[in-house]
């Protein structure tokens, strides 16, 4: 990570210095163990602002939607495909984004460490050869980190940039042999009422704050259908029938344009995995139009075009 | 009450260094504008009433189950790896070991969304377009290990809800059917700072027993007539013993001592408003806001809320729902205009109606009791401890 930082550094300052870009959107340590804030910095003194780890988690194309200038952006594997779906549906233009790609070895999930560590709060975390080791008041504790990654690192198959202008290091190895769906065939083995008993129980703790909607890329309408008053399309009460409207329509708006980044459930506060929604539908776009969310700038999302080849054995 | 009675008082809290006769003098001052008693008769009533007693771990369950045959008793309960505060059905499904729950307890006080009328719009019907109040539950009830900080908030809401103005009824019933046991913290959390914002990890605002984990037993300590009625009828008798009480003000000094952070509010009230309003500062802070509504829904002390009719045919509801001023929709006007349309400002808003309103409006602090829940859940580390910072050393 060290050897990130300094390449991180060098590219920000140079592209600052040279005016190439208006700002740099990166990360910072966060104020807390594990955690990290995305920044836009826009002059060369505030470059050592910027950092790298394991808990730069977020997805910073979150923050390109209807930005003006040029703008460099720091992108790990599904950063970049995000960027490539927005690119797509003219949210950005290609010709604003400096693209720094970042190869990722997956990123670390801050509460499955927590969990681990039962209530002992870590001070001090640092990271080498394939561990997390962490430091509190009177405990030291070495985590593997393979086995703590967010669930959507650990079978991601896209771990490379897809789109970059720079790379802070050689591509790294991609996941081969991970299945994406374990959970998933789970859930479509499920008779009807089992899976529908399994939506409203994972469902049941949202208390509707909409971080997940937030926190996604992909979710940049101007004004969300739940939040549209004339007419209001939905409950503002946490009444199950419109928490489970909002996350199952906003999960079909994703068809084919999630790249399960693991933002959504980063964000969510309690717990719920709003993936399995996405997921499922990522599945039978991948099954249906053979569609990969965004990885090339030539193929808009299957759910964005229309062919006369279309599979329509839905339609009755 | 004269003068010479206020000293008398002032003198024996002086003397006393126990925490336990502040928590009554605060309520005596409340008793006295209430009834009209004099202030001596009340204090000494309270201070022979309350005592100290202890209870082993052990037989912590046998103490809910007394409480679950005369209250309805909500408690921190863990589910997976989230633990907030729930209504409990048998003694053993309390998690104590957690610091802070996800959420605050505020929902049990002011319900994320609450069905307030009902009515029918039904032509010909006596009832037509009459709001009608909906009944609910206001037998007595207790919050069990509910941290010192939250009982705070409950304080600090008062002075929205239950006013010379306004009396919210549901507020205002919630609040005197419930009694609070606190639990105070041993080790608070890293992200904590009530000491810089008026409580401690012990503190007895707005509680009305105070329970302290001192190894194999928890020390109970009465704070009002609510909790000794509370004692009482957990028919716990074993009095505290002088080892217990050592080790009580062993815990309080030890909490302190662990405290996370700090911040800093001195110079919050000083400043003019409008240059706080319009500081640099605030584009910074901003930025990575994902404008979600997790620190408001976790927050003890927010408060807003949006009300709504659900009507369905003829028939609905009125509801009053949370709200959150991250929420774009917060502002808007039914004609369109929305005076808070950029994010800058709604984020700005947060913290400007905790740290600079309510301290100019109220003046009684901050609207911020040091939970450190937002500082906990915020998926982009908007960390409200700098936000204090920058308030605090801002210069125009």
């Amino acid at each position: 990570m060290q050897s990130y930082r300094t390449k991180i550094f060098e590219i920000a300052l140079r592209l600052l210095v040279e005016k190439q870009v208006d700002g740099v959107l990166g990360f910072r340590r966060g104020s807390i163990p594990m955690m990290s804030q995305p920044i836009l910095i826009s002059s060369p003194d505030e470059a050592d602002q910027l950092h790298w780890d394991s808990f730069c988690s977020s997805n910073l194309a979150t923050y390109l939607p209807r930005r003006k200038g040029r703008v460099a952006v720091f992108a790990k594997g599904c950063d970049s495909r995000n960027i490539v779906l927005q690119i797509l549906e003219n949210q950005i233009k290609r010709e604003q984004l400096y693209i720094i790609g970042v190869p990722c070895q997956g990123m670390v999930d801050r509460r499955k460490v927590l969990a681990a560590l039962d209530g002992r709060e870590p001070a001090g975390v640092s990271e080498g050869n394939g561990m997390i080791r962490l430091s509190g008041g009177n405990f030291k504790e070495d985590l593997s980190r393979d086995e703590y990654l967010q669930e959507n690192c650990a079978i991601c198959t896209h771990r490379n940039p897809v789109i970059y202008d720079e790379l802070v290091a050689e591509t790294t190895n991609e996941q081969r042999e991970v299945d994406r769906y374990v959970d998933i065939h789970a859930l479509e083995a499920m008779s009807d009422d089992d899976r529908w008993q399994h939506f409203e129980k994972i469902l049941t703790p949202c208390i509707r704050c909409y971080a997940c909607r937030n926190a996604c890329p992909m979710c940049y309408c101007p004004t969300c259908f739940v939040d549209e008053s004339t007419p209001q399309w939905l409950g503002k009460s946490i009444d199950p029938t419109d928490t489970r409207t909002f996350h199952f329509l906003r999960a079909f708006h994703l068809a084919g344009r999630c790249t399960d980044c693991g933002n959504c459930e980063r964000a969510c506060p309690m717990g719920i995995k709003v993936r399995q929604l996405t997921k499922k539908l990522e599945k039978d776009i991948k099954q249906l139009y053979a569609y990969e969310a965004g990885l090339s700038l030539d193929e808009p999302p299957p759910l964005d075009t229309y062919r006369p080849d279309d599979p329509q054995e839905f339609i009755r | 009450m004269n003068h010479h009675l206020w000293t008398l008082i002032a003198q024996t809290i002086h003397r006393s260094s126990s925490d336990r006769i502040l928590g009554g003098f605060h309520q005596l001052s409340r008793l006295c504008g209430q009834t009209g008693q004099t202030g001596q008769t009340i204090f000494q009533g309270i201070y022979n009433t309350m005592t100290d007693k202890m209870v082993k771990k052990a037989d912590l369950t046998q103490l809910l189950s007394r409480l679950l045959e005369d209250y309805r008793v909500f408690a921190p309960v863990r589910r997976g790896d989230i633990t907030n505060f729930q209504q409990i059905s048998t003694a053993d499904e309390p998690y104590f070991s957690c610091t802070n729950t996800i959420l605050s307890p505020k929902s049990l006080m002011l319900p994320q969304s609450e069905c307030m009328f009902d009515f029918t719009l039904e032509k010909g019907s006596d009832m037509a377009g009459i709001m009608r109040e909906i009944d609910k539950d206001y037998s007595p009830r207790v919050i069990f290990g509910i941290r010192p900080c939250d009982a705070k908030s409950f304080q600090l809401l008062d002075l929205n809800f239950d006013t010379s103005s306004y009396r919210d009824p549901w507020w205002v019933r919630r609040r005197h059917h419930t009694t609070l046991v606190g639990l105070g913290c041993n080790v608070p959390c890293s992200t904590c700072f009530c000491t810089s914002v008026g409580g401690s990890p012990f503190a007895e605002d707005g509680l009305d027993l105070l329970l302290t984990d001192v190894g194999d037993e928890f020390a109970l300590q009465s704070i009002t007539e609510k909790g000794e009625q509370l004692l009482r009828k957990t028919g716990i008798e074993t009095e505290s013993s002088a080892a217990t009480a050592k080790a009580v003000l062993a815990c309080k000094e030890s909490a302190l001592g662990l405290m996370g952070s700090s911040v800093p509010t001195n110079n919050l009230e000083k400043h003019d408003v409008t240059a706080l309003f319009n500081a640099d500062f605030w584009d910074k802070v901003q930025f990575a806001c994902i404008n979600c509504g997790i620190c408001t829904y976790v927050c003890p002390t927010c408060w807003c809320f949006d009300i709504q009719d659900e009507v369905r045919k003829n028939n609905g509801v009125r509801l009053r729902n949370w709200d959150s001023c991250m929420s774009p929709l917060f502002t808007l006007h039914g004609s369109g205009h929305n005076p808070r349309n950029e994010k800058l400002q709604r984020v700005r808003q947060r913290f400007m109606h905790k740290l600079k309103y309510f301290v100019d409006k109220y003046e009684r602090g901050v609207a911020c009791v040091g939970c450190g829940r937002c500082v906990e859940q915020c998926p982009v580390n908007i960390d409200i401890r700098e936000v204090f910072r920058l308030m605090n050393q801002f210069k125009s």
